[in-house]
């Protein structure tokens, strides 16, 4: 109870992934909340990969972690610049209205 | 111990809240505002974990500048969340369920988490602990020497957003008057300036 270990932090980790799926399929509708969902979902994955480099003493799940860091913020730009940008065509950020944009 | 354990279990207590406000709360702003706290709830986590460098990122980059780009979409779109927020109930089920049969299954793998012997064995230590170096100094040695390419490569991903990210918002709006240098330069005097005779006492 009181000698936290590395299960603790994969719980923890666990648990947020779990929330972030939940709040995919809970917010259907809301492009913004799914955005966070994965935002949510991509940080239990950075603590368990700094919590197994904690754990093994290796430092190569950090840099790793650095990555995932890098590809979430430009993958949050490049999603809020189509969601400006489709909001400002349709009026409405519903998502199934999404697939005109198969043209 | 007792006080690392303490601080583990308000981080992981926080931040697990906060998570389940950002996906049930009514108001988007309050969710965005939800996900920095969980962000700052995990930055503690990883500096229980050692690795403060990227606590401090996290904060910087997430706080800093990922959630004040949420925050600022959802508060310049003027959009109808009300309507959004229908069907809310019809998914609870199925998405609770698929939440919790994900969750025991992670679960049972954390439980049934054994480490082998030889994988022990085989855990090198070369960057564990060089001297007295910090978290900081040890991931940059390691990041500029083994990992440049790779270092790059994730530059060059930011900068690809970066260009994505303005080709895809900026726009040209008809009938604003903008500076034009090239005209504005090539003007003659001759189309600029009119002489005229004004006689006395008529006016133009």
């Amino acid at each position: 109870m009181w000698e936290i270990g590395l299960g603790h932090y994969l719980t923890v980790a666990a648990i947020l992934f779990t929330i972030g799926i939940f709040g995919i399929f809970l917010n259907r509708k809301n492009v913004i909340v799914i955005l966070m969902a994965i935002e949510l979902m991509l940080l239990a994955v950075n603590i368990n990969l700094v919590a197994f480099s904690w754990a093994l003493k290796d430092l190569v799940g950090q840099i790793f972690t650095m990555f995932v860091l890098t590809v979430a913020a430009a993958e949050a730009a490049i999603g809020l610049a189509i969601l400006v940008v489709y909001f400002r065509n349709r009026g409405s950020i519903a998502v199934e209205d999404i697939n005109v944009m198969k043209g | 111990m007792i006080l690392q354990a303490l601080a583990f279990y308000v981080f992981a207590a926080v931040a697990v809240a906060a998570g389940i406000m950002v996906v049930t709360a009514r108001n988007p702003v309050h969710s965005v505002l939800f996900l920095i706290l969980a962000f700052f709830n995990a930055a503690g986590l990883f500096v229980l974990m050692g690795a403060e460098f990227l606590a401090m990122i996290l904060i910087i980059v997430y706080v800093g500048a990922v959630a004040v780009l949420f925050l600022f979409v959802v508060m310049m779109l003027d959009i109808d969340f009300v309507e959004l927020r229908q069907g809310f109930v019809k998914y609870l089920p199925v998405g609770g369920l698929i939440g919790i049969v994900l969750l025991i299954e992670l679960l049972v793998v954390v439980g049934g988490l054994v480490a082998l012997p030889e994988s022990k064995a085989a855990i090198a230590e070369p960057v564990a602990r060089q001297g007295n170096l910090t978290n900081t100094a040890m991931l940059g040695r390691l990041l500029y020497t083994k990992y440049v390419y790779l270092f790059q490569a994730a530059g060059l991903i930011l900068f690809v957003a970066m260009i994505g990210a303005i080709v895809l918002t900026l726009r040209t709006r008809e009938g604003i008057k903008r500076q034009d240098v090239k005209r504005q330069l090539g003007r003659t005097r001759a189309e600029s300036v009119e002489l005229v005779k004004v006689k006395p006492g008529e006016g133009i």
